[in-house]
């Protein structure tokens, strides 16, 4: 018999133990040199973790400053993503005109590549935050759409018949059957758009910015900083797991039915 | 009269579904429409319904021939339950007088007011995938009702459940129907469901769907249903039921 409650608990401690373990080998191994030397490289290029939180510590300003201009990046292009993919997939939904018409455009948008897309909207846009929230609405909003229309697409037919007969209006269908029908669907489309806005929004920095963590991450590999690297990184994992874990509580408390 | 089909017709693409149907239902008759699967009943409880139209001849709803018409004035269950599982059991009885604008106190006062006569008070805040297959019908059939038209078109409302609950449930509703007049059409695949629920039951045969046999029910909607079934008289006319399904089968 498996007990519900020892289920729970190992589920929280057995990660945390593992991280620890992990963390606790990587301390040793870092600072007896083990991992230099089995890489071939300085000592002072493999940072111990110890080093890493002090790094965390020391620069903590800097690294709050930027980490701030890229989370702002992620969201504000995340949400952007969002309203654009449900907008449109609803629109898409109500007349198959506009899909015919921009379904196709909005493949081949989402077939261009980010790495050609984001040199060019520095251009345009020049070093700001805007260019990076193009580039992550762009690349969250695709997912979105196409999740959120197959889930359109999986409502039953025989469900709008009865609606029709108990005098449903289209809206009244839309609203009572068809939205949440696509609810599941539409947000496993937004946990693939929470997982890689993260991803999407360092390489619009990569291609120019005046501030934000692959800034932080670039000049502090340039200047063989690797514990600031670490740290930078560290702070983009929590960011991440942030933006998934609210966005699997957001379906829980959502979709009800399930 | 309630429901007239005259000469009606109908085909998906080259396949004929239903040839030349004449039929008339009185105002609170409950009609039923047994045959073998694929004979075209379900498509004649969408044309009644409005939801489709007939290739040919016509069907009158409470007067009207359009189809917006018979859609106001007819209400379909369908053979699954359909109820929605992210409303609760009350919500998806009140989906009707939601669907028309009523605000969802109002909505809910007046669909919740009916549970107790369905055997379903206490479950009103229950999620249908919290219900047993038999309560989920009686929520589905609630909402039909509902909606207050004259007539009903239930498509094989007890398809889905196990003999037992099924014999319950054409008991429950032979009850319900007993209370609350309406015009019904039945469509069933069993005959002594048909025989027990309706007050004439109509035989169609294979595909295209004719009228092979019109027969009349002994004692509709008696209140022991076990009783009525085993009666001489509803054995004979059921024996004459099969006979007609048996030919026109072939």
């Amino acid at each position: 018999m498996r007990r519900p409650g020892l289920h729970t608990a190992l589920r929280v401690v057995l990660p945390l133990a593992v991280a620890a373990a992990l963390i606790g080998a990587w301390q040793i191994a870092a600072s007896n040199g083990a991992i230099a030397e089995a890489l071939n490289i300085e000592p002072v290029f493999v940072p111990s973790p110890a080093e890493v939180a002090g790094a965390l510590w020391d620069n903590r300003t800097l690294l709050l400053e930027n980490a701030w201009v890229t989370l702002r990046e992620i969201l504000i292009g995340l949400g952007t993503g969002i309203v654009l993919g449900i907008l449109l997939s609803v629109a898409m939904r109500f007349s198959w005109l506009l899909r015919d018409t921009f379904y196709p455009i909005a493949v081949a948008l989402q077939a261009v590549p980010i790495v050609v897309l984001a040199p060019i909207l520095v251009v345009w846009f020049n070093y700001g935050v805007w260019p990076k929230v193009i580039i992550v609405a762009i690349a969250c909003f695709f997912p979105i759409l196409v999740a959120t229309l197959d889930g359109l697409r999986s409502v039953d037919p025989e469900a709008v018949k009865m609606m029709r007969t108990l005098d449903a209006s289209r809206w009244a269908i839309f609203r009572r059957v068809e939205a949440p029908t696509a609810l599941p669907s539409f947000f496993s489309g937004a946990k693939i758009a929470v997982a890689i806005a993260p991803i999407v929004a360092l390489f619009a920095e990569l291609a120019g910015a005046n501030s934000g963590l692959m800034l932080v991450i670039t000049q502090a590999n340039n200047n063989f900083r690797e514990d600031l690297v670490f740290a930078a990184a560290l702070i983009l994992a929590v960011i991440g797991v942030l933006l998934v874990g609210l966005t699997a509580l957001a379906q829980r408390l959502v979709v009800t039915w399930r | 009269m309630s429901v007239v089909a005259r000469g009606l017709s109908h085909a998906y693409g080259e396949l004929r579904s239903l040839d030349s149907i004449d039929l008339e239902a009185a105002n609170g008759e409950v009609l039923a429409l047994v045959g073998p699967s694929g004979c075209g009943k379900s498509t004649l409880l969408e044309i009644a319904c409005g939801l489709r139209e007939p290739g040919a001849g016509t069907i009158e709803v409470e007067g009207d021939a359009d189809a917006t018409g018979r859609l106001s004035h007819a209400a379909y269950m369908p053979q699954r339950d359909l109820l929605l599982p992210w409303f609760s059991a009350l919500d998806n009885a009140a989906l009707a007088l939601r669907n028309r604008g009523a605000g969802r106190t109002d909505a809910r006062r007046e669909a919740g007011a009916l549970f107790e006569r369905f055997g379903l008070a206490g479950f009103e805040a229950a999620r249908p995938q919290e219900l047993s297959g038999g309560m989920r019908q009686r929520v589905a059939f609630l909402r039909t009702l509902v909606a207050g038209k004259p007539v009903l078109a239930l498509d094989e409302p007890f398809a889905s459940l196990d003999a037992i609950s099924r014999a319950e449930m054409q008991e429950w509703l032979a009850g319900a129907l007993r209370t609350d007049r309406r015009t019904v059409l039945l469509v069933s695949h069993d005959i002594e469901e048909a025989l027990y629920l309706a007050d004439r039951v109509i035989v169609l045969s294979a595909r295209p769907g004719r009228i092979v046999a019109e027969l009349r029910a002994p004692d509709p909607r008696a209140a022991d249903r076990d009783a009525v079934v085993t009666d001489p008289s509803f054995v004979a006319v059921r024996e004459q039921a099969l006979r007609a399904l048996h030919a026109g089968a072939r």
